[in-house]
């Protein structure tokens, strides 16, 4: 069992020394309810080295509360999750820690307006990882310059377009050299022609063996980059499997429903 | 059929805007002038009007003042400046407290909603009264006895309270999404309070804030019903001394020369404000 984070150097998701074969993130038994509404009823969840689960289902399965609890902006009530076999949900146990581990890139960007977007990108690094100011700022820049966007590294962020300000928020999250990025909806909130430069640079991080967990509306999207699609139905996941037995041939009655319903809406 | 009228050509439109544009001008002119110019007539040709100018705009009793006064008003400024900056940090500290919720801090957040509720339920005359005349008669060592400082710390305490509701509207005013994501980025809920909340509440409120400020600057002369002398209370010992009302007028103007550059901030704050998040008042065609 190891603690140890991502080499910064070579920033590649190979360098700890959980064993092959171990999974990165399991969830286990995780339960989550705000008042009297259980939004997660169990869920049970193991993601492997360099491999991409897509979360799919209606809103209000509980797609955006399971990658809160994963990265522990919210407290779960039940169950356990690991990260490289060490618990992260012990209670009372800081989070911190756990959370510099990981990355989430949330639906509606939250990138800081007070700050340029090279400050955003770097802010994590030279806070949280304490990587010196000029070192992170190069290496915000490189990475800036990696997903077309060195030109708008002095503005801030509402001068960008939406698409742009989520490359943005990718990035700030990537530059932390995340274990695992987590992935909430990124592309519900653009308009339709900003939608394919978000899902190349996606589709790019995980060609280079980014292990990621990703809820997403874009079917064609989950099929194309996801190594397993778990459809989740009011706080369950229904089925799982490879994207085309889950979205080509469904075994379970609600994952059918559901793909009519987007088929009806032509959004498959 | 609309072909029977002649389409509206640019310079038909560019001609109707500037037409409109001068009567504007025009009729403002106009209604400043008669309005400005009748209100002067009617006060210049009041029978008190003599009276008024030997009482209240002597250029005699001006020039006896105003040394004494301007000194007073020096002590007003650095009054200000200096409850200013305890304002500010005190007000920050309490709309913090009371904004987040940690165990630790509960006595202190009891504390903190009983004395805004105490400090602004309270006239600020009395505050100053009670600092004033209170403190020294307890006698307690390390306590300071300066009516100044006394005084001064009265405001102080006065204005966190106020100013200390408008940060926490600020705090109050920045999403939510905006902590979670400093959060997810590995940052102690310190660091996110440091580099990503308090900025942008801070920046929420600058209008509302200076408008405190621009309050502050004029009470502080109610400091001086406790002794010191400041530009106010200077003005009006040579009143009391010399039945003439013009350093009374001297020390207003006095204040007007700091106040209202500090107004015209805050206005043309607001107004960039209204012009980038557009409001009700922008009607019509421009």
């Amino acid at each position: 069992m190891s603690g140890s984070a991502p080499d910064r150097m070579t920033g590649h998701p190979g360098a700890t020394g959980a064993p092959a074969g171990a999974p990165v993130l399991e969830v286990r038994g995780v339960t989550k309810s705000y008042g009297d509404t259980v939004v997660l009823k169990g869920i049970d969840l193991a993601l492997g080295e360099h491999e991409a689960i897509a979360l799919i289902g209606a809103s209000g399965s509980g797609k955006s509360t399971l990658l809160r609890c994963i990265d522990l902006l919210e407290g779960i009530d039940d169950g356990d999750i690991f990260l490289d076999g060490e618990p992260i949900t012990v209670p009372g146990a800081n989070p911190v820690p756990f959370r510099r581990r990981l990355g989430l890139v949330f639906q509606s960007f939250n990138l800081f307006p007070h700050m340029r977007v090279i400050d955003n990108v770097t802010l994590g690094a030279i806070k949280a990882q304490k990587v010196g100011r000029a070192e992170a700022r190069e290496e915000g820049l490189a990475l800036l310059a990696r997903f077309g966007l060195e030109s708008r590294a002095r503005e801030f962020p509402d001068r960008l377009s939406g698409g742009q300000q989520q490359r943005v928020a990718i990035a700030r999250a990537m530059l932390t050299r995340p274990r695992v990025l987590l992935l909430d909806e990124v592309t519900s909130a653009l308009d339709p022609e900003l939608v394919g430069e978000v899902l190349d640079l996606i589709r790019e991080l995980k060609d280079q063996g980014m292990t990621m967990i990703l809820a997403t509306h874009e079917m064609s999207f989950a099929r194309d980059v996801a190594d397993r699609v778990c459809f989740l139905e009011d706080g369950r996941i229904v089925e799982q499997g490879h994207p085309d037995q889950v979205l080509s041939a469904p075994r379970e009655a609600a994952t059918q429903r559901f793909l009519a319903r987007l088929l009806h809406a032509n959004r498959l | 059929m609309s072909t029977q009228y002649p389409l509206t050509t640019r310079e038909d439109r560019a001609r109707a805007r500037r037409r409109r544009s001068r009567r504007h001008m025009a009729i403002s002119g106009v209604s400043a002038v008669v309005v400005l110019g009748g209100l002067v007539a009617r006060i210049v040709t009041a029978s008190g009007w003599p009276a008024f100018r030997q009482t209240f705009l002597s250029a005699h009793w001006f020039g006896v003042s105003f040394g004494s006064i301007l000194s007073g008003f020096w002590l007003d400024i650095r009054m200000f400046l200096i409850i200013e900056v305890c304002v500010l940090a005190l007000a920050l500290l309490i709309a913090l407290i009371r904004t987040f919720d940690t165990p630790v801090l509960f006595p202190l957040k009891l504390i903190c909603i009983v004395f805004v509720d105490v400090m602004r339920g309270i006239p600020t005359i009395l505050l100053i009264y009670l600092f004033g005349f209170g403190i020294p008669t307890l006698n307690l060592k390390g306590l300071p006895t300066d009516q100044v400082v006394l005084g001064g710390a009265a405001l102080a305490l006065n204005y966190s309270a106020y100013v200390s509701e408008v940060f926490r509207a600020g705090l109050m005013s920045v999403h939510p999404g905006q902590g979670a994501a400093a959060l997810s980025l590995g940052l102690t809920p310190a660091q996110a309070l440091r580099t990503v909340i308090v900025p942008q509440a801070v920046r929420n409120v600058v209008p509302p804030l200076l408008n405190d400020f621009i309050a502050l600057t004029k009470d502080v002369a109610l400091v001086s019903i406790i002794g010191p002398q400041e530009a106010a209370r200077v003005a009006q010992i040579f009143q009391d001394q010399d039945f003439n009302f013009t350093p009374l007028l001297a020390a207003a103007a006095l204040y007007l020369c700091v106040t209202i550059p500090l107004i015209r901030i805050v206005d043309h704050l607001q107004w960039r404000r209204i012009r980038e998040q557009g409001s009700a008042l922008a009607l019509g065609p421009r």
